[in-house]
């Protein structure tokens, strides 16, 4: 069936973002900074059009894309997250470069990526929506032409981003080689009817899938383009690096490891185990020795990673039940993290915008000049280590109890011992902010009111969530929920380990 | 709305008052210093007496948890079943006497906090917010609760103690910090084993005790996670030798935060043991609580050896809780009625008598800047009443009859002779050496010879006269007419598993 309505909140944001690039080509005097807030705009529409998708009926593109609470989950966090990305790089951007509207259409073309990646039930739709996420933000890491920095991340990426897309086509075709389709629920049958017993090629070609989006999702030890790619973006595409190219990649992880590979379950389930312990600690241990507030954030971010990857293995473990209960908790924290990473960049923003500096040490004396911008970093950090009342207290329990199985008791602990090392560096600069004096003779400052009514609306959300985490944790139940119907693989009912 | 219920919004005020102060706070402008301590005081005398009706509205009608609040928060979903996690509020004889402790010392350090002018509504907003957290972990009946506000107590001390501390603050901060988080780590892991073995769906801990009672949470389970849960909550309570937080972390925190840290927080990690270890997990308390008394013997001598060599004020003190939680635990650690009744008293009585203590060093210092003992002397000529107030301190220190130290510390040397006869021998030596510590100061600081330095040291400020006054009243009545206290304790603890009689 050719339902072409499914595209219609995506139809807006692609439609916007030509429009925006048309603008300034037929109109440079354009004023750069409204540009920013027309994406914002373009991204609210798609946002309110995507919130008619849903409790709709799940629905099919000829099998290659399905519209179900799922998608919308990412469609709606992709709009937000291009909302509060276009008018955190307002001023940012108007006073580095010349022309912004490529920057502004690529933010949203991500955004479509991102959903994509999220809606995609064969490999190929899957790895198209992935390269279109990918080669935008080739592009807004190195937009900064004149930052040697900017440019060098842009090329490290590229590089390692283009052997980690050739490692997951790799796996890809080993896959379609064994079962005959690049459709998930075709991979999911023909592994299920290829009968018990050991195929290298399965194991093969599963490995390389996983070193692929690991690469996506920065896990160790395929993590090494993030700490230099985080430090050479402008810093709104650090905040949407660390944001919605994880979750993006985790909605793909979730689709194909749910859909099509949870037949040989036991056949990855360890070495994504693995990976989640090696990438918490070697990203908490590694965070501790940064300097660069950037740098710091990416390790600190594969350390969240590395927890979120605990969910993936329980999956594999567990029965559909504990699946289920893994997969919306792991959205519920998804959704507490982006919001926290938002706001702990839109408050680094605005200070970055005052000081120009991205060490840790730029931030001395925040508390003094400016408070409100202390708080909210504050919030957001010791939000990332878990403590209440703040989103990741809630988040992480609900995440953690929700992967603890008998097999997985080990490597939680190990997560929330990782917490704690986390713990210590965020108190680094929590210490930098609040213990230690301004530098020179400054007085107190003001925050654009944009910046400043966009941190405390994200802030409020970190509270919101770290207190009342219940009608939030429904809705991330309802969006796991056609992951794990069986009517939604096409009737096939998939026979668990 | 029954009257039951309506005493379970009385619960629920002690929370939310506090939050609600500090919210109220967030908004008053930061230069109106004199609006900001306006409404602490009144936030500290309100909460004070809920606390007092509290603690005299407690029935002594044999049942456990009275004044119930229950709100639904989440269920239903994922893993969480019917019950799921609910904030269930309720008080035993247990929180009943901890509630007025906090009450009392909460507002004493309001009032003791009137003098700060840097930043002092920063300073507020975390303090109120730290209580809120005290009080709620005192009254969660659900374990996600529970360790929420454990959380929120804990958290705001890194800055309370960072910004507004004194010697060697930073360090000081930190190092509590980390340490007490890591006790929180080994607490967190051991509610996730808890909630997967008993797999009932609920973080509802009345249901989590019966299945540590009735076998659910299997004898091997509980003799491997009861550690977990006891040296989580231990870190706080100063057990040794996870200690070494409190020395420099009370040498470094400001007076209030010293008075309500050693008031009232280190009772929260003995607390917790009672909650999570005795009665969630009965067959790992028997099996673990030897070794917990050979730990708190140790505390408590090597607290009051330490405290005899120390020359700092607040060294002194740190030590002497070291010794003083030591106390506690070995009086939970007899596992018999009055023991542990004596445990729970000697929390009530540490913390008022330590909020003195560190009420009087404040009032000191403040004016001294100095707090070596050797600086002083014959301070009794120029601060009469501050000697007298700190004497009180003093001797309920050291367990003299008619303060409430003696009621405490009598309840736990009894119990302890009856089930260990050798340690009580040591915890007798141990209350020795407090006399000795306590007097070697008493000699230098109030008497000896007058140092003409000092000549111009004002004495109390009708302020700590009035927060001084409060706890010392709080110090008397335990100590001649106990019988409201150890009833509505006693009560609570017949009723704790493996607790004999």
């Amino acid at each position: 069936m050719r339902d072409y309505t499914i595209f219609i909140p995506e139809y807006i944001a692609a439609g916007s973002a030509v429009g925006i690039i048309g603008i300034e080509l037929f109109w440079p005097k354009f004023r750069k900074d409204w540009l920013a807030y027309i994406t914002a705009v373009a991204a609210l529409g798609w946002f309110v059009a995507g919130l008619f998708f849903i409790g709709k009926d799940p629905n099919s593109f000829q099998g290659l894309i399905r519209s179900d609470d799922f998608t919308t989950y990412f469609r709606l966090l992709a709009a937000g997250i291009v909302i509060v990305v276009a008018l955190m790089s307002a001023t940012h951007m108007r006073t580095r470069t010349k022309t912004v509207a490529e920057y502004y259409g690529l933010l949203l073309v991500a955004g479509c990526g991102m959903v994509y990646m999220a809606a995609a039930t064969e490999l190929l739709t899957a790895y198209i929506a992935l390269e279109l996420l990918s080669f935008s933000l080739y592009i807004l890491v190195g937009y900064l032409k004149r930052d040697n920095l900017s440019s060098e991340a842009s090329l490290k990426y590229i590089l390692l981003g283009a052997f980690s897309s050739a490692m997951f086509l790799y796996g890809m075709s080993l896959i379609y080689g064994v079962t005959g389709t690049t459709y998930y629920e075709g991979i999911a049958e023909g592994l299920a009817a290829r009968g018990p017993g050991t195929d290298p090629a399965v194991i093969v070609g599963m490995m390389l899938i996983l070193a692929g989006v690991g690469f996506k999702v920065s896990a160790a030890p395929f993590h090494m383009w993030a700490p230099d790619a985080y430090q050479g973006a402008p810093l709104p595409i650090t905040a949407f690096l660390s944001t919605a190219s994880k979750a993006a990649g985790f909605a793909l992880i979730l689709r194909l490891f749910t859909g099509a590979l949870i037949v040989d379950a036991a056949e990855w389930r360890w070495a994504v185990a693995a990976l989640a312990a090696v990438t918490m600690t070697l990203g908490n241990l590694v965070a501790i020795q940064q300097s660069n507030l950037k740098r710091l954030v990416a390790y600190s971010s594969i350390g969240q990673v590395g927890y979120m990857l605990i969910t993936i293995a329980a999956i594999g473990y567990g029965d559909a039940k504990v699946g289920q209960d893994a997969s919306s908790a792991l959205l519920l924290h998804i959704a507490g993290y982006v919001i926290a990473t938002l706001a702990l960049f839109a408050a680094l923003t605005a200070a970055y915008n005052r000081t120009g500096r991205e060490d840790i040490a730029g931030l001395r004396g925040l508390a003094e000049t400016q408070p409100f911008l202390a708080l909210v970093i504050t919030i957001a950090l010791f939000s990332f280590a878990g403590l209440p009342p703040f989103a990741g207290f809630a988040t992480k329990l609900f995440m953690f109890q929700g992967a603890t199985t008998d097999e997985l008791l080990w490597v939680v602990g190990l997560a929330v011992l990782n917490s704690f090392i986390s713990l210590y560096y965020y108190l680094m600069i929590v210490r930098q902010m609040y213990l230690f004096d301004p530098i020179g003779d400054v007085g107190r400052w003001k925050v654009s009111p944009v910046l400043w009514c966009l941190a405390a609306v994200l802030m409020v959300g970190v509270l919101f969530i770290g207190v009342y985490p219940g009608p939030v944790f429904e809705l991330t139940e309802r969006a796991a929920q056609p992951l794990f119907d069986a009517a939604g693989l096409g009737g096939v009912q998939v026979q668990r380990p | 709305m029954t009257f039951d219920e309506g005493q379970g919004y009385v619960v629920l005020a002690t929370i939310a008052v506090p939050l609600l102060a500090a919210l109220v706070l967030v908004f008053t402008p930061g230069h109106q210093k004199m609006l900001v301590r306006y409404i602490s005081a009144v936030t500290g005398a309100i909460v004070a007496g809920l606390s007092i009706y509290i603690f005299a509205a407690y029935q002594l009608d044999g049942s456990d948890a009275q004044m119930r609040l229950q709100w639904v928060w989440v269920e239903n979903t994922a893993f969480l079943g019917k019950d799921g996690i609910t904030l269930n509020l309720a008080v035993d004889g247990i929180s009943a006497l901890m509630a007025l402790l906090t009450g009392v010392v909460a507002f004493a350090g309001a009032l003791a906090s009137w003098k700060l002018d840097f930043r002092n509504k920063d300073f507020y907003i975390l303090y109120w917010t730290l209580l809120a957290g005290v009080y709620g972990t005192f009254f969660s009946y659900d374990l996600f609760f529970f360790f929420f506000f454990y959380e929120l107590a804990v958290m705001p001390l890194y800055l309370l103690i960072g910004v507004w501390g004194s010697t060697r603050k930073e360090y000081g901060a930190a190092k509590l910090t980390l340490m007490l988080v890591g006790g929180s780590v080994l607490i967190w892991i051991g509610i996730f084993a808890v909630f997967h073995e008993a797999n009932l769906g609920t973080f509802d801990m009345e249901q989590l005790w019966a299945a540590g009672r009735d076998g659910t949470l299997s004898p091997t389970f509980q003799k491997v996670f009861f550690p977990f849960m006891v040296v989580g909550c231990g870190v706080l309570a100063a057990l040794w030798p996870f200690h070494t937080w409190s020395p420099d972390g009370h040498m470094a925190a400001p007076t209030a935060v010293s008075m309500v840290h050693a008031g009232v927080l280190m009772k929260l990690g003995a607390f917790g043991i009672i909650r999570l270890g005795i009665q969630m997990m009965p067959v790992g308390a028997e099996f673990w609580m030897p070794t917990l008394m050979v730990l708190g013997v140790i505390g408590a001598v090597y607290g009051a050896t330490a405290a005899l060599t120390q020359r700092d004020f607040k060294l002194i003190s740190g030590y002497s809780s070291v010794s003083h939680m030591g106390y506690v635990l070995m009086g939970l650690a007899t596992m018999n009625q009055i023991g542990v009744t004596g445990a729970v008293l000697q929390m009530y009585s540490h913390g008022v008598m330590t909020a003195l203590v560190f009420l009087m060093i404040g009032a000191l210092y403040d004016q001294a800047h100095t707090r070596d003992l050797k600086d002083f002397g014959g301070i009794a000529k120029v601060m009469p009443l501050w000697v007298i107030f700190y004497g009180i301190a003093g001797l309920a220190n050291v367990g003299l009859p008619g303060f409430s130290g003696f009621t405490a510390e009598f309840h736990i040397f009894v119990g302890t002779f009856r089930s260990y006869p050798v340690f009580g021998a040591l915890a007798i030596f141990a209350a020795a050496l407090a006399a000795a510590y306590m007097l070697r100061m008493f000699a230098i600081v109030f008497f000896g010879p007058f140092n003409v330095r000092w000549s111009d040291l004002k004495d109390l400020t009708p302020l700590e006269r009035l927060s001084g006054g409060m706890l010392i009243a709080s110090i008397v009545i335990m100590g001649v007419w106990w019988a409201p206290f150890t009833d509505r304790v006693g009560q609570t603890v017949t009723l704790l598993p493996g607790v004999t009689g």
